[in-house]
């Protein structure tokens, strides 16, 4: 394996600037992503900043009954404490639908982010993939492509963004806060990862060095119940074919409010603004549900393998809001 | 730190240890090749069978995607350290009575994971352990006696 330089972060303040002047640097927090794809010569990194040891990994209270996720909170952590489980149980289950008990341990929330996509062509090193490697072309357009994004995709690249927390971070549109060079930036959820366009090794807003230091939660929507539900090829330890955070309030027989992301069937998580619009102020129904499932859809661009997508998390999204109308599923015990 | 490597310390088992590493030596590798605890296996190398997984602080993780030099200090517990004196960890001596293995090349990383899980809130159902065991794959397919070692403990511990 390419050997590269370590240090140990432990001046907070200057570190965006000292990251962003190397060049070719990675903060290093829980590795499961990073060094995986070190191990398969994918990143290449010069010089591997460890930020585990700075002061991210405590969770607060935010004055406005929302919750305050430092960066370096493990997953594990985050879907264990209590508050999540009780406030957000659309993000504990997410986070425990994800990975494995000891990847949850090691997996931060700030990683989790920014995890890289599970596509094989750019996982490989070898197939052209214009993600790892600008202008080489897009092995997955006409190779076998089941496991890639109908929504979002462009003619560069349809990897999918493979995030279980993402989906529920998106329906409760959370803010990423981010370190900068100068002080602090605020990133809406929704805006934080980009589109693949033209440029699709370009994966978020970030600039070289910065740094996300927390994840803040606005507070839980009175009177509402969140849940997610994902399917995959095996029950356990797999990444998602479709995926549904919805977070559902119903009064007097009404939709008042309703939130829905979706995971595994886009380039980046799924927020559904136009499916929330036309069931908001509707009486529920699961003829009303199928209709804002097939909404967003409508601009779906199927490949080859992978058009049973689209029936599959429309059948996720109307089942999760059906289970939602009905009651608040049971965070699970793990 | 430059290309002729590092010390990194920290408690291995409950003894202080320092060896000197590579920026790129993963905490796996380490164990095994420079302070010759063998216990700990390689399968994959890529975070998905869990035959690497070690306690950290008391928490289980996979020794593969770890760096040595991220360990700096860290509490760290290997199968060696598991048993006091000639007595087998209670998980050991349920794996033993269960015959719950073959080959026992996963068995270090399934135990290991078992210890911990333990100690984590985990559900009583035997569906909650086994999605709990899910980061440890077992070839041989020794899954349901793995289950009743865990279930054994579990019970015993109440």
């Amino acid at each position: 394996m390419r050997s590269f330089a370590f240090s140990r972060a432990i001046d907070f303040a200057s570190l965006p600037e000292r990251a962003a002047l190397s060049g070719k640097s990675n903060y290093v927090a829980g590795g499961t992503t990073l060094l995986d794809l070190v191990k398969l010569n994918v990143m290449q990194p010069g010089e591997v900043i460890d930020i585990s040891r700075l002061p991210l990994s405590e969770m607060s209270e935010r004055a406005d009954g929302g919750l305050r996720i430092g960066a370096l909170v493990r997953n594990s952590t985050l879907a264990w404490d209590r508050r999540v489980r009780v406030r957000y149980p659309v993000l504990a289950e997410a986070l425990l639908s994800g990975a494995s008990p000891q990847i949850r341990n090691m997996a931060t929330t700030g990683g989790n982010i920014l995890q890289r996509t599970r596509c094989p062509y750019f996982r490989d090193n070898i197939s052209p993939c214009n993600k790892r490697e600008p202008r080489s072309g897009c092995a997955a357009l006409d190779g076998y492509n089941r496991s890639h994004a109908v929504l979002g995709g462009s003619d560069a690249c349809v990897a999918t963004h493979p995030s279980d927390l993402c989906g529920a971070l998106a329906a409760l549109e959370a803010d990423v806060i981010v370190r900068t060079q100068s002080g602090e930036r605020r990133i809406a959820f929704d805006d934080f990862h980009l589109l693949p366009g033209s440029t699709p090794h370009r994966e978020n807003v970030l600039e070289p060095g910065e740094l996300i230091v927390a994840v803040e939660l606005p507070p839980p929507h009175a009177g509402a119940r969140s849940w997610y539900l994902k399917t995959r090829d095996r029950e356990s330890y797999e990444f998602a074919l479709a995926s549904a955070a919805v977070i559902l309030r119903v009064e007097n027989g009404v939709i008042k409010f309703v939130r829905i992301a979706l995971g595994g069937v886009g380039t980046k998580p799924w927020r559904c603004r136009a499916a929330e619009a036309l069931l908001e102020g509707t009486i529920p129904s699961p003829e009303i549900f199928k209709s804002a499932a097939r909404a967003i859809f409508a601009t779906a661009r199927p490949l080859a393998h992978n058009a049973f997508k689209i029936p599959l998390a429309e059948r996720v999204l109307v089942h999760v809001l059906t289970l939602l109308l009905k009651d608040q599923p049971a965070v699970r015990h793990l | 730190m430059g290309d002729f490597g590092c010390d990194v310390s920290f408690i291995l088992n409950g003894e202080p240890v320092s060896c000197r590493v590579e920026p790129r030596d993963f905490l796996l590798d380490t164990l095994r090749e420079k302070l010759d605890r063998t216990g700990t296996k390689k399968g994959c190398d890529h975070g998905q069978c869990g035959a690497c997984t070690v306690l950290v602080n008391g928490r289980r993780v996979l020794s593969c995607l770890s760096l040595a030099l991220m360990h700096e200090g860290d509490e760290i517990t290997t199968i060696e350290g598991l048993e006091s004196g000639d007595e087998l960890h209670p998980m050991q001596a349920a794996f033993l009575a269960c015959d719950a293995y073959q080959c026992g090349a996963c068995t270090p990383g399934q135990i290991m994971s078992a210890v911990a899980l333990c100690d984590e809130p985990v559900g009583p159902d035997d569906e909650c352990v086994r999605e709990a065991m899910s980061g440890n794959l077992c070839r041989c397919g020794a899954y349901a006696h793995i289950l009743q070692a865990v279930r054994q403990v579990r019970a015993n511990r109440k």
